[in-house]
């Protein structure tokens, strides 16, 4: 059988092209964690927050973040009676260290811890030129560190300032919800570590997860909700002031 | 067949349009990723490499199996929804291996007075104290258990 130069030319490169679709598998999931089941959120209780400052290095820890960035991080508000729409806000190092004390003053007090509002229409994921940054089918909003170019689109889109950029690896980096951790069947590591229970990893398609009465009975809130981001962060006791 | 007389070089031309998009297909198939696409616009297998970081924080169902000892302490007092690692820091590396990495008993005068000191910031109904006016450099755990605060087991715990 001859073959010519026209049909080898024709024939390697379907050969090549057959030989990928044989070599490509499915991601590694763990094992008995199904992506279709689950749809995450987070549920801040701010009266609950006494901003001690666990959860920012809880998340320093387990996701070595940085110094000086966070994926989450705690801000002090101070509004006055007179000044209800301009608060004096406050984060020193994030919250880390937790707050300077404060003597009963006029006005109120009070802590939002802030991190990424995994949102299911995120501002961050629509503008990526490369498709390197998305919404898994779970639910969070995740960074694909070794497709991103560190264009820092993403940066500027979100509009709770929840990324930055890596300055070792100089791609974005944010707030994974502990993918690592909650496929596993874990609580995130700011959720495991917050003494009050101010923060609650939240399955908003487990029909047994207490969030469903919680919202219910509570006057919830999400950040910025004029901007229609579907933001996942719902915050209980969200004070006007808060942006 | 006429109309076919003397269109070689056409069929020539279509002959490059065809090589040329099979070439596409081919350099195409070696540049994006296998699993780009299987679920959007991104690579399906970053989920993985992203759930593959390993956890530093064990949990505490982790810490309850061996100090079940501390649970029956903790689960009636004031602490008992605070989980473990939130005092004791992450320990994942001690619950792997626990003859090795013994973990370092905190300091009581940082730990305490990071969530009880007071402040007009804070909710009201959490208890406060002004450290130095309450012990007055006494280490905490000289009257209180950290693991069930409260100084007299009947009432509700130092407000």
């Amino acid at each position: 059988m001859n073959i010519s130069r026209r049909q080898i030319l024709v024939l390697l490169p379907a050969a090549a092209i057959a030989w990928k679709s044989v070599l490509a598998g499915t991601p590694e999931d763990s094992p008995n964690y199904k992506m279709s089941e689950h749809w995450w959120g987070m549920l801040i209780d701010i009266p609950k927050c006494i901003g001690c400052g666990n959860c920012v290095r809880a998340c320093q820890t387990e996701n070595d973040v940085p110094n000086g960035l966070f994926r989450t991080w705690v801000e002090r508000y101070h509004v006055t009676d007179e000044d209800m729409i301009s608060p004096q806000v406050i984060s020193p190092d994030g919250g880390k260290e937790g707050f300077p004390v404060v003597a009963e003053d006029a006005g109120k007090y009070f802590f939002v811890p802030k991190l990424c509002n995994h949102c299911a229409d995120s501002p961050c994921t629509q503008v990526c030129p490369v498709g390197a940054t998305f919404v898994s089918p779970d639910g969070v909003v995740l960074v694909d560190q070794s497709y991103c170019l560190g264009c820092a689109y993403c940066v500027q889109a979100c509009p709770y300032g929840c990324r930055y950029i890596h300055p070792e690896k100089k791609v974005a980096d944010k707030c994974t919800l502990c993918y690592h951790r909650i496929t596993k069947g874990l609580t995130t590591a700011c959720c495991e570590s917050c003494p009050t229970g101010a923060r609650q990893l939240v399955d908003l398609k487990n029909p047994a997860d207490p969030i469903h009465e919680f919202l219910k009975t509570h006057s919830v809130q999400v950040l910025k909700p004029q901007m229609a981001t579907g933001a996942k962060a719902y915050y209980n006791g969200l004070d006007g002031s808060v942006r | 067949m006429s109309v076919f007389k003397d269109a070689g070089h056409l069929f020539r031309f279509a002959g490059l349009f065809v090589l040329a998009f099979l070439v596409f297909w081919a350099v195409r198939g070696f540049v994006v990723p296998k699993t780009f696409g299987q679920y959007g616009h991104y690579r399906a297998a970053a989920l993985g490499d992203i759930a593959a970081h390993p956890a530093k924080y064990a949990g505490h169902e982790t810490c309850e199996a061996c100090h079940s000892d501390i649970l029956d302490v903790k689960k009636n007092g004031k602490h008992a929804h605070v989980n473990c690692e939130a005092c004791h820091g992450a320990l994942a590396n001690h619950a792997a291996d626990p003859a090795s990495v013994t973990p370092v008993k905190p300091d009581t005068a940082v730990l305490c007075a990071r969530c009880h000191t007071a402040s007009a910031a804070k909710p009201k109904g959490f208890p406060q104290v002004n450290p130095e006016e309450h012990s007055s450099g006494v280490p905490c755990q000289t009257c209180h258990n950290p693991h069930s605060p409260a100084m007299d087991a009947n009432a509700g715990g130092a407000k």
